[in-house]
């Protein structure tokens, strides 16, 4: 149980970097990209085939990020250059993601069991610092029976993610972040402020679909394979983050959604675990859980306001009743 | 400072919608000239603004700002020059985003954008010494989302943001139009305000012959995409409504007074 929620937690911190991506092009672009089922895949494609060609990890990490980027990029080119709407643009563009990953790729699977990558570096440095059995030592005191393997992933993850998580606040309050966040608000608005809007959106569908290669290179490095199949519905996975940290944490300011969303996709990943423990269900059925999970996140809060809308409604109508009763 | 030269414009052309909105629009503003421009629905007037600000090309003739043809530069690289105010109160400002981030991109207009933060210290004073300039207390909810205000305070907040950079040229189209008249009045008078202090170039459209009158020192009339009359100086002091109903008629050979909208 301990060990499952561990994981859970470790993926959901890798996908964050995703989901972060994803609240970019949609919340911050107003633009649901589709793109993304393709270029979480390219990003682990690209990851994978730079280092079972031995190039360091960092680099194949940072290349797969630039592909991700131009992927965003191209994507946002038929939005505005070829006037085609954003969700077609995105569907296009995952589609011939399709068969580019595959091309890169050579094969539909890429194991890298044996390759040394960010995590078996990571965790070759981590072993000598001896931080894990201080903390498991913790943990079998408060009464932990089976331990995490290592820390590592998940610590040094958490700290990539925050520093991409602050990265991001910074850059949206600056001059280009804040003309890129009023192009997903009010474009003829800021394009009468003197803002390219068409560069803005391409520019920011290149950084949000890069930040999703980033952790399909990562997740790929982190599951010990790339898959041409790993990217389906990712999309969906990215809004149920958004969507589900928004409704718990709140939306009042940018570092607040952006920690909303980082912690939409851990509870995304523990729920899929949870759900996957119980007898009737199995992985095949994440993708319904996920949609599932998407609709209640809509559904619920709405149901939930109109409910107190009413409740309060009758209130006033039962005390305006009472008071005519009380002046007869 | 601002060149209309012969400027048509055909919309739907070769189809049965087919609409000449500009004919032969020639037009010159000098500094500093405040021009109100009145006429009926589908005069043109909106067209001739868009064209100006490059939200439209024309057919043909061209547009020069400060002697630079400007004809087909794309509308953002024109707005560094241009201020607009929109008749829709939403239209101007970005709702999700506070007053002095909406105050940050309106500062941009004239600059390069940066990687360095849109609000700083310094440039929080300004906004707020810009603010006060409004008489509506919003230098107090600097980080207030634009989205809260009401339309009144929407509109003020787009005046100043398209005029605090100090544009060469200052679009208003009917930008009162949508408000009620106490909040209209509101913001004619902040126009008057800002337009004479900052000696800006201005365009005004308005549906509101007294408001064309008041303010301003040069009118222009336009009807079926041409400028029927174009009035400046003393005479333009000494105009009454009676008399432009008078000209309009005098012009066009039949009345004006059956469209309701002109008179306001
Ligand atoms: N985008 C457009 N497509 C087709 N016709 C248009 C378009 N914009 C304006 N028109 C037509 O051009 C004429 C002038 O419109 P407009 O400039 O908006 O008038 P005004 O602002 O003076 O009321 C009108 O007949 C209008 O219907
Ligand atoms: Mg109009």
């Amino acid at each position: 149980m301990f060990i499952s929620i561990f994981g859970a937690i470790e993926a959901g911190v890798i996908y964050a970097i995703m989901a972060l991506g994803v609240y970019l092009s949609f919340r911050v672009l107003d633009f649901p990209d589709l793109t993304v089922d393709g270029s979480f895949v390219t990003g682990a494609a690209v990851a994978a085939i730079a280092i079972t060609n031995d190039v360091s990890t960092v680099l194949a990490t940072t290349l797969a990020l630039i592909t991700g980027f131009i992927a965003g990029s191209v994507t946002g080119l038929l939005n505005t250059k070829g006037k085609i709407n954003p969700l077609l643009s995105g569907i296009l563009m995952m589609t011939a993601l399709y068969s580019i990953n595959l091309r890169i790729m050579g094969q539909s699977n890429i194991p890298l069991l044996n390759q040394s990558t960010v995590f078996t570096r990571l965790s070759e440095i981590w072993s000598g610092l001896g931080i894990d059995s201080a903390l498991n030592q913790g943990l079998s005191a408060i009464g932990a029976s089976s331990l995490p393997r290592t820390w590592s992933i998940l610590i040094v993850m958490l700290v990539v993610t925050l520093v991409i998580k602050f990265i991001t606040d910074y850059y949206l309050k600056t001059e280009v972040g804040l003309a890129l966040r009023a192009a997903g608000d009010n474009e003829k608005m800021i394009r009468s402020f003197s803002a390219n809007t068409d560069y803005l959106k391409i520019m920011g569908l290149g950084l949000s679909n890069g930040l999703v290669a980033l952790s399909g290179a990562l997740y790929a490095q982190y599951v010990g394979f790339a898959d041409l199949n790993m990217g389906v519905g990712m999309i969906v996975v990215g809004l149920a983050s958004v969507i589900i940290g928004e409704s718990i944490v709140g939306t009042k300011s940018i570092m607040r959604t952006t920690f909303a969303v980082i912690l939409g996709a851990i509870l995304y990943r523990i729920v899929i675990a949870l759900a996957l423990r119980s007898t009737f269900l199995d992985a095949n059925d994440t993708k319904l859980i996920t949609s599932v999970l998407v609709i209640l996140a809509l559904v619920i809060p709405k149901l939930i306001s109109t409910h107190k809308e009413s409740k309060r409604k009758r209130r006033k109508r039962i005390a305006l009743q009472q008071r005519a009763k009380g002046e007869v | 400072m601002l060149e209309v030269n012969d400027i048509s414009l055909t919309f739907n052309e070769g189809t049965p919608d087919e609409k000449q909105a500009l004919q032969d629009i020639n037009l010159k503003l000098s500094k500093g000239e405040f021009v109100t421009v009145i006429g009926s629905n589908g005069a043109g007037k909106s067209t001739l603004m868009n064209i100006i600000s490059g939200a439209l090309l024309p057919d043909v003739g061209d547009v020069q700002i400060n002697e630079k043809k400007v004809t087909m530069m794309p509308e953002y690289k024109r707005s560094r020059y241009i201020g607009r105010v929109f008749q829709d109160p939403m239209a101007g400002t970005s709702p999700t985003m506070t007053i002095e981030e909406n105050l940050a991109l309106a500062y941009s207009r004239d600059k390069k954008r940066s990687l360095r933060p849109g609000v700083n210290k310094k440039r929080r004073d300004f906004f707020k010494t810009a603010l006060n300039s409004l008489h509506l207390g919003l230098e107090d909810r600097l980080s207030a989302k634009v989205g809260l205000l009401s339309g009144g305070e929407r509109q003020a907040l787009s005046l100043l943001m398209a005029t605090f950079t100090n544009p060469d040229i200052l679009l208003l189209d009917e930008h009162t139009a949508a408000l009620d008249p106490s909040r209209a009045t509101l913001i004619t008078n902040l126009t008057r305000e800002i337009v004479e202090k900052t000696q800006l170039t201005t365009l005004m459209i308005t549906h509101n012959m007294q408001q064309a009158l008041e303010l301003g020192n040069r009118l222009i009339m336009m009807d079926k995409g041409q400028i029927i009359l174009d009035i400046a100086g003393e005479e333009k002091q000494a105009l009454t409504i009676e008399k432009l109903l008078h000209e309009f008629q005098r012009i066009r050979g039949e009345q004006l007074g059956d469209d309701r909208a002109i008179l306001g």
